[in-house]
Order: C-alpha cells, then structure tokens, then sequence
C-alpha cells in the first residue's frame, strides 16, 4: 500500500508501520507469553528454574509436533480431530510389534508407517469423495481408537526395548535439553520454510482462501490437501513414538481429548479457523503459552479441569480480542492519510 | 416411487429393518418387544439432544459442548435436589431447562454477537461447562442414595408400559417437527444454512436465527442433563463425555448435510435409533463392549460416503432433466 503513495511523508508511513506491528497478532501473543512468565514465576519460586523449565516441555512437546502440520491442515481450511486417535492406534500398532520381538528400528518404522497410513485414509476419503473433512475425521477418529481397544481391551503393552526410551526420555549428550524440544524446533523450521518461502506455501494460502479460484490456476487442490493429511498422520505417529517411548506403556485411551487442545493451540497461535490466514511464528509461541501456563498452574496446584476452564476462556477472549482492538482502533488511519 | 427410494431416511429405514432381520434370525430375543421398549429408553435422551444438534449443523454451525452443557445441568440439579430434597420434581425439571437456556445462549450470544466461529465457541466453553462441573461438585459424585426417590425414579415412572422418558421425547420431536416445518422462523433456519448470504437479502435475520438454535438445543439439552443424571442415579464430573460426538454422529447417519442446509428431524430420529439397534444387538450376538466405538466410527464414515454419492447422483439426474426439459 505505502508503494501506491510514494509522494507520502515517510516518517508518517514509519509510525504506522510500527502501530501495525503493535497490533499484530504476534505481538499481543509475545505480550501474553510475557504476562505468563512473570505471573508464573511471582507465584512460584520453582518456576524459573532452567531444570524445571528445560522438563516440563515433555509435558507438551508431543502435542506440538502435531500443531506444526495442524497450522496447514487449517490454512487449507480442513481440519483434522482424528489425530489423538492415530496416535492411539499407531501406540498399539507398535505394541503389538514390540511384544513380536521388534527391535527400536523396526519400532519407529512402524509407528511412522502407521501414522501416515492412517492420515493417507483421511485424506484419500475426504479428496476422493468431496466429503468435508470434519464429518470424515470425526468418523475416523471412533475407527481408530476403536481399533486401538478392539486390539487391546482392557489390557496394556508394556515391554519396550530399553533403548526404545531414548526419544520420549533422552536429553542431547550431557546437556538438560531434551531431545524432544531440538525435534520440535527442527520440524518447526522446516514447516516454517515450507510454509513461509516455498510455492507448496503459497499454494496452502491460496486453497484456503478460495479453493475454486485455486483450481481454476493450476493448483492441484487435492493432491495437496492429501499430502498434507498424510503428513498429518505421519506427526501423528511421531509423537505416537515421542509419547509412547516417554510413558513405556501403551493403553487404548492414550493422548485421550489432545485433538482439541492441538486445535486450541493453532487457533490461538493466529490462524484462522475459516482458512487462508495464519503463520508458524504465532503457533510457536502460543504452544509455549500453554505449555507454560499449565505448567504455572500445576506449580500452585490447580486442578487439571480448572486448568481447562482458563484455556477455554484464553481461546474465546483471544478470538475476540482482534475485533474489540478493531473498534478501540482509529478508524481509517490509511484513508485520513491519502487526504 | 422412485422419489421414496431416493429419500435417504427411507433408505436407513429400510437399512434399519435390514439389521432388524439379521440379527433376529440369530438371536430371537432380539425381537421381543421389551427389547425394542429398551432401545427407545437409550435412545431417548440422544435423539432429543441430535435434534438441538440438528438446528445448529442446518445454520452450518456445530454445537463441541452439549456433551459438556448437559453434564454441568445435570451436576446441578443433582447437587440442588441433594441439598434442598423438598423442591417439587417440576420445578427440578424447570430449574435443568433454564440452566440449560442460559448455557446455550452465552454459546448463541459468542456466535452471534462476538463472531466467533461455532467450532470455536462451543470447543471452548467445551472445557469451561466440563470445568465447571468439577468446581461445582469438587471431584465428588452425587450417587443414587444421596437422591430422593421422585428425582430418581421420574425417567422410568410409566403409563402403559412406556416410560415419561420416551414420552417426553416424543413431544420433543413433535415440538419441533412444528417448529421446524411449519413456523417462519423454523424455516428461515434452513434458509440460513442453504444461503448465508441470500437469506440476509430476503430479510432473515441472521444473528437472531443463530443466537435462537443455539438456545433451543442449550434449552433441550438441560433437560437431558436431569433426565440422564435421574435415570443413572449418579452425576460425577465425567457425565457424557464424547457425547457430542454421538450427536453428530445420529444427525450425520441421519442424513444431515455437515455444511449446513438440509437435514431433516426424521432422519435424525431414525439415525440415534440405528445407533441403539447397534449396540443393542452387538451385546444380542455376544460381541465384545470394546467393538462399539470401532463400529461406530466405521458407520459414520460409511453413511457420509453413501449420503454424498446419492447426492452427487440426485444432482446430475436433476440437472439431467433440467437439460432434457430445454
């Protein structure tokens, strides 16, 4: 818009530009990220502690790992909710396997094939037959943790090989930082890139921000919808192997509810729930913010379900947030200008 | 006839009568009409709550927490019925609608007014009602002794043979077969969700209908909360869980377009009855409790792709005669 107007006073064009970064969504994100940090560490002396930081991040890693492909799912205005049942049945899957004798390799590959096959059937369903893909997910995330306890019952693996426990438990050599948190932020520049700098990227934003108009350019639509469902149940079974490998254990109700705090995050994080609109950075920091909140929470112990209450509120007034900023905002700040 | 064979509560009738066969060919006892009373009492509070759930998925909304609404009436009137035995039944069953309405008009109002997507809105105050059940009961149960007599015995007190909890879902669907089919504002809910945009040119008031079904189903699930809480004599903190998703499963085997639009409260009748027919003769034929979410999630997805062929077909046949005619 600023190169439109080149006769404009430029030190003007720079103090909007820095009253547009002050309400970007990012910002008020960092803002929050801030405000929990300081309320979290006046109300516990544990909180600040680079041990304890460094540890809770297990707490919602794996969680993370799936918001990454999500922020895609999302943008391309789909949504995915059967992703806390592919982690069931890839846990299971790998269970099975584990107690057949399969050594670590052969343990990872599993739940990685698994994963992916399970988004593949997502994705296949939903592109083949035009179906929306909250009715398709829905139904598949009963299927498959359903499968999950038609195998398992009321009954639990629980023999892993020992260094199986490496992914969900190990740290980088002698450091405190878990190998988790170094794969997240791996996976989170990679989508990032991909996401941000790539033709894949932009092709995201223009399915979500009108499919039809996409096709019309040349986009293939829905290859790429499905490729980004089986790279959805490809993270799935990733955290399947994170998740199961920290707990040693698999039960059928394993990751039970995660969908809706993974689509929580997202959403919260600034992408928008009706396609077309979001980026990593916003995802990123709003994963910390509930980490950490929860965490903060948990230091004062505050019951799990209250904990839910104050997500619940966080998500609802953060969406709200950007149209009451609108309102306190001076209208037309970019029209008074070209007078 | 070919019109009735398109129709696709016919077809899940008809795929209903199927399975009635099926399994009574093996197990006979299926078709003992004390059977089928025993379907319908299981049925009956989810067809009273897919039918709110209707209303909203026809706007093109979605309702995540009725599952959790239902609960937190539930939690309430069992707490109020525990601590002041002396309230009369009906102001119980009042006071769970009421509580209900208000619930699901701060989801109608956030939709409305805020406009926030209904994903969005009925994700959060998913966790918020559900949390708010446990802050309100501290963990603990209401359990069966803790309940007078009237409120536990009120869903299976019955007048020839059928129980007050299959005839108040009766009058539920006539209530809003009428509603739906022969009111204004019951039509202009369909129009909203086959048009956003043209149904704002024809003069419907868009926020009005949205803030209206939103309550309506907040209202009917209140009631499901006492009925459920009094016809399992215990309301705890976990009370329905995943429930919505059964909601949406019964409207979506029933025929409801997920996008909005169509859908009609017969299918959607017919779609939690097929789910109890399920369940009712998995446990008939001696299947394992553990298949039932597995069967579930397979019927859905099988009915969407069925429902979306057939439609695709109907489209092109219409379209066809449409080309023939000029």
């Amino acid at each position: 818009m600023n190169k439109e107007n080149g006769v404009l006073d430029i030190k003007k064009i720079r103090k909007i530009s820095l009253l547009n970064i002050m309400w970007q969504w990012e910002t008020i994100l960092l803002f929050i990220f801030i405000m929990v940090a300081i309320i979290n560490s006046n109300l516990s002396p544990y909180f600040l502690d680079y041990t304890n930081l460094m540890n809770t991040t297990f707490n919602f890693i794996e969680k993370a790992i799936i918001a990454l492909p999500m922020i895609f799912v999302i943008i391309c205005g789909d949504i995915d909710i059967s992703v806390a049942s592919i982690i069931a049945l890839s846990s299971v899957f790998m269970g099975m396997a584990s107690q057949a004798g399969v050594n670590t390799f052969g343990l990872v590959a599993i739940g990685l094939f698994s994963g992916s096959a399970a988004g593949f059937l997502n994705g296949f369903i939903i592109t083949k037959f035009g179906i929306p893909a909250i009715a398709v997910t829905l139904g598949s995330m009963s299927l498959f943790r359903g499968i999950a306890y038609v195998i398992l019952g009321d009954k639990a693996f629980t023999k892993y090989p020992t260094s199986f426990a490496f992914f969900g438990q190990g740290y980088i050599g002698n450091t405190m930082i878990p190998f988790e948190l170094i794969l997240f932020f791996i996976l989170a520049i990679i989508f990032g890139i991909i996401l941000h700098k790539t033709t894949m990227g932009r092709r995201v934003f223009a399915i979500g921000n009108n499919s039809t108009a996409a096709r019309f350019s040349g986009i293939p639509v829905n290859r790429i919808r499905l490729i980004i469902f089986t790279v959805t149940g490809l993270c799935s079974g990733l955290a399947s192997i994170l998740l199961t490998s920290r707990i040693g254990s698999t039960r059928p109700n394993i990751a039970y509810g995660w969908e809706l705090e993974i689509i929580t995050t997202v959403v919260l994080g600034g992408v928008a729930i009706t396609g077309g609109k979001g980026n990593i950075f916003g995802v990123v920091i709003s994963i910390f913010i509930i980490g950490f909140l929860k965490f903060g929470m948990g230091l004062i112990n505050v019951p799990g379900k209250v904990m839910n209450i104050i997500i619940g509120l966080l998500l609802i007034l953060a969406i709200m947030l950007p149209e009451l900023l609108k309102r306190l905002k001076p209208k037309n700040s970019f029209s008074n200008i070209k007078k | 006839m070919k019109d009735l064979f398109r129709k696709r509560e016919f077809n899940l009738f008809i795929f209903i009568l199927f399975i009635i066969f099926g399994v009574s060919w093996r197990t006979p006892s299926f078709l003992y009409i004390n059977n089928f009373v025993d379907i319908l009492n299981d049925t009956a509070i989810l067809s009273m709550v897919a039918i709110g759930q209707l209303m909203i998925i026809v706007t093109g909304g979605i309702d995540l927490s009725v599952g959790s609404s239902l609960a937190l009436s539930g939690m309430s009137v069992a707490l109020l019925n525990q601590y002041h035995p002396g309230i009369p039944i009906f102001m119980i069953i009042l006071i769970s609608i009421a509580i209900g309405l208000l619930l699901g008009s701060i989801n109608g109002l956030l939709v409305s007014r805020a406009k926030i997507p209904p994903i969005i809105t009925t994700l959060g105050t998913m966790s918020i009602y559900r949390g708010l059940v446990f802050v309100l009961c501290g963990g603990t149960w209401v359990s069966a002794h803790e309940m007078t007599e009237a409120f536990r015995v009120f869903p299976r007190r019955s007048f020839l043979g059928i129980s007050s909890l299959i005839y108040l879902s009766i009058l539920i669907v006539i209530l809003f077969l009428i509603f739906l089919n022969l009111t204004r504002t019951g039509r202009e809910i369909y129009g909203v969700g086959g048009n956003k945009i043209a149904s704002q040119y024809v003069g419907i008031n868009l926020k009005k209908i949205q803030y209206i079904v939103f309550t309506l189903c907040g209202g009917i699930t209140g009631l499901a909360g006492f009925l459920w809480v009094a016809r399992y004599a215990a309301a705890q903190s976990e009370t329905a869980i995943g429930f919505e998703l059964q909601t949406i499963a019964a409207c979506v085997i029933g025929g409801v377009s997920i996008t909005g639009g169509s859908g009609t409260i017969i299918g959607v009748v017919l779609g939690a009855f097929f789910m109890g027919i399920v369940y009712n003769a998995l446990t008939m034929i001696n299947v394992s409790p553990f298949w039932q979410m597995a069967i579930q999630g397979f019927i859905i997805i099988f009915a969407i792709i069925i429902n979306t062929v057939m439609d695709k077909r109907n489209q092109q046949l219409m379209l066809r005669k449409r080309s023939f005619n000029e």
